[in-house]
């Protein structure tokens, strides 16, 4: 029940975040992608506070023995910067600049009244998808099969 | 430059980064947006409950900003609406691919010091930039 509670205040800030900084505007995420036009700096500004309080917490959160509603923190433990990684960043750069919307933004809009947002929500789902499903596929041809009684459970780490 | 909003941009961020701070010191979780999406939708136990909470959480409060402050919620651009679709298919690939969005990579990986985090940052904003530059004149229009 905390946990609940504690991500649902996280969201509500998060969203606000958002919505203060100018995200769920895809005319100001464009403009900041549109480095040789009419380049709006705006969300420069956003990761910049976003990073530098975290940054901050981080250093001392991360000190503790765990968090406090839950058994340990969840960190991604990869380190490995292969084509997956590359790939994917390039895929998801190609469409937050032809919408101007990335996931938080895209979900904090999605009741906002305005069609492109839940459009872009199923579109993402459906990505999710067929992500999944290929690497199902690719992970039955390429991987050993698992062991019997081993749990295919797809790791956590995922940020 | 227009419309340019230093300051209002940089007090978001910062709610943004007290957000991210809090998920991990109560919840022990990254605050990446693709990442609580498609876990909400896993049937694990004590897994989905807090992700729909903090998807709802976000939601809400778009809910009381499409009320208090419509303009903050304006597309501003004009797209055929199966553009919409087709940028939302390869947002939610790209970011299952590369394990990360804008939040989880860009946000809290950076905040960690995460070279894996900041290789995929620069990728994807290289990549919107890129894409940004080739398709102005196509949408044929300045945002």
């Amino acid at each position: 029940m905390t946990r609940m509670l504690s991500a649902l205040v996280g969201g509500a800030i998060f969203g606000a975040g958002l919505v203060i900084g100018g995200m769920t505007q895809p005319s100001k995420v464009v403009g900041f992608l549109d480095l040789f036009g009419n380049w709006d700096a705006s969300l420069a500004f956003v990761m910049a506070g976003a990073v530098g309080v975290n940054a901050l917490a981080y250093r001392w959160v991360l000190k503790r023995p765990g968090p406090l509603f839950a058994g340990r923190f969840a960190i991604p433990e990869r380190h490995e910067i292969d084509g997956r990684l590359i790939g994917g960043a390039i895929l998801f750069g190609i469409g937050w600049g032809l919408a101007g919307y990335c996931p938080g933004p895209a979900v904090t809009s999605i009741l906002s009244g305005h069609l492109a947002a839940p459009v872009f929500i199923v579109g993402m789902l459906a990505g999710m998808i067929v992500y999944h499903l290929a690497e199902e596929r690719l992970s039955i041809a390429l991987v050993v099969q698992p062991e019997p009684g081993v749990s295919f459970v797809p790791q956590d780490t995922d940020v | 430059m227009h419309n340019f909003t230093p300051i209002a941009s940089l007090l978001g961020g910062m709610l943004i980064g007290l957000s991210a701070a809090g998920l991990m010191l109560l919840n022990g979780r990254i605050a990446g947006i693709s990442g609580i999406v498609a876990g909400a939708f896993r049937p694990e136990p004590g897994e989905w409950g807090w992700r729909i909470c903090f998807i709802a959480g976000m939601a809400g409060v778009g809910v009381i900003a499409r009320v208090v402050s419509p303009a903050s919620l304006a597309i501003g651009i004009t797209r055929p609406m199966g553009i919409f679709l087709i940028a939302g298919l390869m947002v939610g690939f790209g970011t299952r691919m590369g394990s990360g969005c804008t939040s989880g990579h860009g946000v809290c990986g950076l905040s960690r010091g995460s070279v894996r985090s900041l290789a995929a940052t620069l990728s994807f904003v290289l990549a919107g930039v890129l894409t940004v530059y080739l398709t102005s004149h196509l949408f044929g229009e300045q945002p």
